[in-house]
């Protein structure tokens, strides 16, 4: 007979042991070797802590009472292992890309980012499993206590409730110890799960010895097994379908959604290979758990008196036959179960609650947020730890609170339904795009309401929190509304109540919130990514703006990820974008990865809070945005760029028109010009020839019809030599061969020369108005050539103003580096459509006497372009303006 | 517009096979739920009359669908180890999926 003493030694040997392997695993993963920490099998075996001592202990008690239904509670997870391509692999790629750290984080990842979520989600998982960890305290204790009072009938010599405390508190000591070396939960725990590894096979091992021994050992070979089981109080089938279905279902959904099965199953998997491996060898592991089962329980009822605890089976039936040593290694399977169970499951807990609640409090309490100085890493930790005492300190509570009353069986499906809620969010966050976080949230609350009151709050019994009226009448004596049969709706098993009422509400609120509601931009980008993980696979969002500055980001991943790894990855983000530099620029691609990598710390909802109050603008932009909407975006896009491509295009058929207008009316004019100077050339050749012959035919002339019959020849001879005077001139100024005799001179000056030039001889005077000439304005120009301007300008008002006073005022102002000159006549407006042309050759605007070339203005503008200068046309409000521009 | 497809509309023999044998995978939880679901229909102690199931033949049944199943997972993937990542990424990514 084992005494408590040596159970208790037997137990630290086994934990130092396990420290040990856990220790030389991190030791063999820090050097390098440890890729064979890493296999398939490993993988597989770490996953099996599905099997808590409720499995152990409590599915031979489950046997007992109600037969093959405890099977349910393998098939559930056998399926979802064995249909992998349905689920899992969808999960596993969008927790590895979108570096998940737990339920919580990809249910707030999902639904952009959201912290409230997050919370929620942490509370729920919080209150889901500490009934659970109520189950492992409860399991130890009672499993000690059987060694003290073999019968298992009453409680023994031990006091139940110390005993629970000691094993609390060396849980927690255990997990603090293991779980909170590495911060990084991405980094994986190798340790752990090398540990878990090994407890799978402690406990696989302990309960086929027991199975072998009832079988072979006690009952004598299969076929008397056989025999015995049908001739048992169990032999026949007598299993609820309803139970059976709904056990079946509910065990899967809680196999995807339990915390600790989360971090197994997608944080710490190294490789989506091993999942393919695990989709057959999981399978095989449950089977050979659940294997001897019924034969253990057959002959435990055979065996032990009427009023043991089935529960206990696995031990005391060893023990009954005298087999202290099997007894002591299957308190060890029992033993490790419940220990792999809550050290990850607290590992898992603790780094939701650390993630999500304490640190946005933290940081929100510190005020300035991401840019406190200090280590966060401590904190974190510290947090961690913390949370992991109070959610062990939790599960012992509830562990007083519930008496360590309730069968094993009915405790642990409290526990699943209250974690199956995650599901409908779950599997609607990977698959729908159209979930959004309203709904998620809706789903959420109502799915926890509905299992506290339908579930939670009666396992504590009668008058414990609920009152018996309460359960019998329902509250306010309305039969809907009790808490085990809702909607009037009686005669269902109570776990079945609550598993179909939570689920179907949970996804109805799921579904009509996010129907009703409007998803954030975020949102829609991590649903797009989400959903189309295998499309896209490690394409997140974008920070769009860069304004993060690389000195504040390097601060604050230091203080994340600690000095050595944040060195690491800015220098290799450095080398990638090819500079020598030590920091990286904080290119949108890089602020993407250091958020990732710090949501592997902190929860993807605290990593983007900090990282967008550097960045300190919105992380959406209008290209994710584009993408989100994928091919229609594409197409938007697409429209866009061509409405722009066509409306330039316009713009250029426009000018090509203008131009083509342009050239056309020039081209007609020119086509009028060169019949016109023909006519012009033609005119007084003409008039030259026809009076030179008079002159030499006409002997009888007299002088004085001979000296007037010259001076026309005389006359017409000078306007030929004007007009192919002005014709070199414009050609000259235009091929820029003209050479400028820059001097300085008075601007009045050269104005009044222009004006006595013009007005000299001239038949139809204007009057011509200098009266607000600023007389002391200087010019260092060609001043013969400006002359040369004015004169063509005066003369042009002199010939054309058809006002019945001709006026022409000239004004001249001077800024800092130009001198503008005005020259405005009180005549008829130059018609609109000939504004273009006025300034080039050949061309002619109200003139009907034909007496000019049209060359003026041409050369106006080229003499005022090789002097530095410019002239413009403008019309004034009667008459015409023309503005001369000078630089000084 | 018709988007031309990005993979072959029919499949040589190996990829073909190799396609099926996915869809296998596909099939086979559904398979084992149907196969699992079926004990909700037997006898029980408490019928009227009816011989309920023995718990031997129960067990058996049970257990020989879970061989079943695990056999069949695990000879799907021993066939479908060796064809490449891609072609499995390419089948379950993308949902226009060649026959």
């Amino acid at each position: 007979m084992a005494s408590i003493n040596l159970l208790i030694a037997v137990c630290l040997t086994y934990v130092a042991f396990l420290f040990l392997v856990a220790f030389a695993a991190e030791r063999a993963a820090a050097r390098g070797r440890g890729n064979w920490l890493r296999s398939p099998l490993v993988y597989t075996l770490s996953l099996s802590i599905y099997c808590t001592a409720w499995t152990f202990y409590g599915a031979v008690g489950y046997a007992a009472r109600s037969g093959m239904e405890f099977i349910t509670i393998y098939l559930g997870p056998s399926l979802v292992m064995i249909g992998w391509w349905w689920f899992l692999r969808k999960l596993v790629r969008v927790g590895r890309t979108q570096r998940v750290t737990s339920v919580a984080d990809l249910i707030s990842s999902r639904y952009g980012k959201s912290n409230v979520l997050a919370i929620v989600v942490t509370i729920m998982a919080v209150l889901g499993v500490t009934p659970y960890i109520a189950l492992q305290l409860q399991s130890v204790t009672l499993s000690l206590s059987i060694f003290s009072d073999p019968t298992g009938t009453t409680d023994g010599g031990m006091n139940l409730v110390s005993a629970g405390f000691w094993v609390a508190l060396g849980l927690s000591l255990f997990t603090v110890l293991f779980g909170t070396r590495n911060l990084n939960a991405n980094e994986r725990h190798n340790g752990v799960v090398i540990a878990i590894a090994v407890e799978a096979v402690v406990k696989l091992v302990a309960l086929l010895a027991v199975g072998i021994f009832v079988v072979w050992g006690v009952a004598g070979g299969i076929s008397e097994m056989m025999v015995r089981i049908d001739n048992s109080d169990i032999g026949q089938w007598q299993v609820d379908s309803s139970r059976w279905t709904a056990l079946t279902v509910l065990s899967g959904a809680a196999f995807l959604c339990l915390p600790r099965m989360f971090q197994v199953l997608v944080v710490e998997n190294d490789d989506e290979r091993h999942l393919h491996i695990a989709s057959w060898a999981f399978p095989i592991y449950l089977m050979m758990m659940s294997l001897f089962v019924v034969p253990i329980a057959v002959v435990g009822l055979d065996l032990l008196p009427e009023n043991s605890n089935p529960d206990l089976f696995v031990l005391t039936v060893p023990l009954s036959q005298g087999q202290g040593g099997l007894a002591i290694l299957s308190f060890l399977g029992g033993f490790s179960s419940a220990t792999s169970m809550v050290i990850v499951a607290t590992l898992a807990l603790s780094t939701m609650v650390s993630n999500h609640v304490v640190m946005p409090i933290w940081l929100s309490f510190q005020g300035q947020g991401a840019t406190v100085s200090g280590d966060v890493r401590n904190v974190v930790i510290f947090a961690r730890r913390v949370s992991i005492l109070v959610i062990i300190a939790l599960g012992y509570l509830y562990y007083r609170v519930s008496g360590g009353s309730g069968a094993l069986a009915a405790i642990g499906l409290i526990s699943f339904i209250g974690v199956a809620q995650f599901l409908p969010a779950m599997i609607g966050g990977i698959f729908w795009r159209g979930a959004t976080r309203v709904g998620a949230l809706t789903g959420l609350l109502v799915g926890f309401a509905i299992w506290t009151y339908t579930s939670l709050l009666p396992s504590f019994g009668a008058d414990v929190v609920l009152s018996s009226p309460l359960l019998e009448q329902g509250p306010f004596g309305v039969e809907w509304l009790r808490p085990q049969a809702l909607f009037g709706i009686k005669g269902i098993d109570p776990t079945v109540h609550a598993v179909l009422w939570s689920l179907l509400l949970n996804t109805s609120g799921f579904i009509f919130g996010s129907l009703v509601s409007f998803p954030k931009p975020l949102e829609r980008l991590q649903g797009a990514q989400f959903v189309n993980v295998f499309a896209n696979s490690g394409h997140a969002h974008g920070w769009s703006g860069s304004a993060a500055q690389s000195e504040d980001l390097m601060v604050m991943a230091q203080r994340i990820l600690g000095g050595a790894e944040a060195q690491k990855l800015f220098r290799r983000e450095a080398q990638i974008q090819g500079h020598d530099r030590y920091l990286p620029e904080p290119t949108p691609d890089f602020l993407q990865r250091v958020e990732r990598e710090m949501s592997a710390s902190v929860g993807a909802a605290t990593a983007h809070a900090m990282i967008s109050q550097l960045v300190g603008g919105a992380s959406v932009s209008v290209q994710d945005l584009m993408a989100v909407a994928d091919e229609s975006a594409q197409m938007l896009e697409y429209s866009n760029q061509l409405e722009a491509k066509s409306s330039e295009l316009l713009d250029t058929a426009r000018q090509l028109r203008d131009v083509n207008a342009k050239l056309t009316q020039i081209s007609v004019q020119k086509d009028a010009f060169l019949s016109q100077i023909s006519h012009e050339l033609r005119t007084p050749m003409t008039s030259i020839r026809s009076f030179s012959e008079i002159l030499r035919d006409g002997h009888e002339l007299k002088a004085s019809e001979q000296t007037k019959y010259a001076s026309i020849i005389h006359v017409e001879a000078i306007r030929l030599t004007r007009l192919l005077d002005d014709l070199l001139d414009l050609s000259v100024l235009e091929n820029g061969q003209v050479s400028l005799n820059t001097e300085t001179g008075s601007l009045a000056d050269v104005i009044g020369h222009a004006v006595t030039t013009t007005q000299a001889g001239a038949i139809k005077q204007i009057k011509i108005d200098v009266s607000d000439l600023d007389t002391s304005i200087e010019l260092h120009t060609d001043l013969d050539r400006l002359a040369q301007v004015f004169i063509n300008l005066i003369s042009n008002a002199q010939k054309y103003c058809k006002s019945p006073e001709p006026r022409l005022f000239i004004r001249a102002t001077k800024t800092d580096n130009e001198v503008c000159i005005l020259l405005t006549d009180n005549g008829l407006p130059i018609p609109m459509e000939t504004h273009a042309l006025i300034f080039e050759k050949f061309s002619r605007i109200n003139d009907q006497d034909g007496s000019g070339a049209g060359l003026g203005l041409a050369i106006c503008r080229e003499i005022m372009i090789r002097l530095g200068g410019e002239i413009d046309y403008v019309p004034a409000a009667r008459g015409n303006r023309f503005v001369l521009r000078l630089p000084v | 517009m018709q988007r031309l497809p990005a993979t072959p509309v029919f499949l040589e023999r190996r990829s073909y096979r190799q396609r099926r044998m996915m869809d296998a995978i596909r099939l086979l939880p559904l398979v084992g739920l149907l196969l699992w679901l079926m004990p909700t229909l037997w006898a029980t102690s408490d019928g009227d009359g009816v011989e309920p199931v023995r718990m031997s033949q129960a067990i058996v049944y049970v257990f020989g669908v879970w061989v079943c199943l695990i056999l069949c997972a695990g000879s799907l993937w021993h066939y479908l180890r060796n064809s490449s990542e891609d072609a499995i990424d390419v089948e379950f990514g993308v949902k226009t999926e060649p026959k």
